[in-house]
């Protein structure tokens, strides 16, 4: 994956964005790896959580939105339970989703669904589910 | 005096089992328990992004009914609950402005700064009666069952929320002690079951639910227990799908803390709910002649 680096992109808007929504700073991260050593849902995820906070330092967050990283994460805090430098990654990623959605893009049509699956869900999946991917 | 009770939308449908277990054995250990008025859905998730106050209304709506009913302390049942309703507590207790902005937008309710103390069953067990006493009242001591705790991440994660020690904790496999069964340690005990992943990313939900499953089964149980709905549906209704899809899952019966609890106490067959769970959960407790009719 060819990425562009500059001034322009570590001090730009979307940098900034993802440190105002999450009130964390991925500069604080040192880059060792045990987010994603611990993190369940790395089996579907392109990039992880490390490479994620990288990306951020670099302020290349529209990377990390073209990937399907954000919408795996089950916000389970492992991450942030062992976060040696007490990055609040789950709000990271909560940001990058918000991103996205913010704009109305959403990733779950509500109606693909199957009424089956909504009949035994218990609601809990459903609302959590729902408020995390859709706009 | 009575103590609050938030039950949440899925204890009234899907996890009836949990609730109507639960309810029956805190009544027969002598607890008064009083259900909120007008309680609302608590958003199931706190919501984790600085500039969103709209989500935290719904958890801080709730805590404003307990307090207004005079109750000092609420218990929860479903993990998920426990955890949006213990954080959005935090936030009013401590986040000055936030608390402000939120009291001020419902101004037609009493200003709330977190006065009230969310507790979640196992811990509010563990503190009001201990586990001597709980032990003292098991009528029919659940020997040679082996069960597996599965603690899952609400109820351990964030630190600030956590029950106990989200590092190594041991709260649930005394409980289970304590009602004569033998708590089995696997290593997943405290894994993400991918929660509300299973209905946007099922494959990769599956995935994480195996991993949990495989290790509980290789650690010879003979049946997980667990207080969250959304575990119980991943990792009980969903096993069939688990198991087609991944190898070195057996078949494990799941079950609500609460299930056992009810069991133990000699509660009748009728308040465990046993409709709800999958069939391989009755025929355990038929081969291990656990169950009661009540006469």
């Amino acid at each position: 994956m060819a990425i562009k680096v500059s001034v322009k992109t570590v001090r730009g808007p979307l940098a900034a964005k993802v440190k105002e929504v999450s009130g964390q700073d991925p500069n604080v991260c040192f880059q060792c790896g045990l987010c994603a050593g611990s993190c369940p849902m790395t089996g579907e995820m392109e990039i992880f959580t490390r490479k994620v906070m990288h990306l951020l330092q670099l302020g290349l967050a529209d990377v990390v939105i073209a990937q399907k990283m954000a919408y795996l994460c089950a916000s389970c805090h492992t991450c942030q339970v062992r976060c040696p430098r007490g990055i609040d990654i789950p709000a990271v990623v909560e940001a990058l989703r918000l991103l996205t959605l913010r704009h109305g893009e959403n990733y779950l049509a509500p109606e693909s669904i199957p009424a089956e699956r909504v009949r035994e869900m218990p609601q809990a999946a459903m609302v959590a589910g729902l408020r995390k991917f859709t706009a | 005096m009575k103590i609050g009770y938030y039950p949440g939308c899925t204890l009234k449908s899907r996890a009836k089992n949990l609730e109507d277990s639960a309810l029956a054995s805190l009544a027969a250990l002598g607890f008064e328990v009083e259900e909120l008025p007008r309680w609302n859905c608590c958003g199931a998730v706190f919501s984790l992004a600085n500039d969103d106050l709209i989500h935290h209304l719904a958890p801080v709506r709730d805590l404003i009914r307990a307090k207004d009913a005079g109750h000092e302390r609420l218990i929860t049942l479903c993990s998920m609950c426990y955890n949006t309703l213990a954080r959005a507590n935090l936030l009013m207790k401590h986040d000055e402005e936030k608390r402000k902005t939120l009291n001020l937008f419902m101004e037609e309710e009493s200003d709330y700064f977190g006065e009230v103390e969310v507790l979640h069953v196992l811990d509010f067990l563990r503190r009001e009666l201990g586990w001597e006493k709980l032990r003292a009242a098991v009528k029919r001591p659940l020997e040679g069952l082996r069960v597996a705790p599965y603690y899952g991440c609400t109820l351990l994660r964030p630190r600030e929320v956590a029950i106990e020690s989200p590092d190594l904790p041991v709260m649930f496999a005394d409980f289970l002690r304590a009602l004569g069964a033998t708590p089995v340690e696997f290593p997943e005990a405290t894994a993400c079951c991918s929660s509300y992943q299973i209905i946007a990313n099922e494959s990769a939900a599956l995935e994480a639910s195996a991993k949990i499953l495989r290790a509980a089964t290789a650690s010879s149980a003979d049946a997980l227990a667990m207080s969250c709905p959304v575990c119980e549906y991943n990792l009980g209704r969903r096993q069939g799908d688990v198991r087609s899809k991944h190898e070195g899952v057996g078949e494990l019966p799941t079950f609500y803390f609460t299930q056992l609890l009810a069991i133990a106490l000699g509660l009748p067959q009728e308040t465990l709910g046993l409709k709800w769970n999958e069939a391989s959960s009755l025929e355990l407790l038929k081969k291990k002649s656990y169950l009661t009719v009540s006469a």
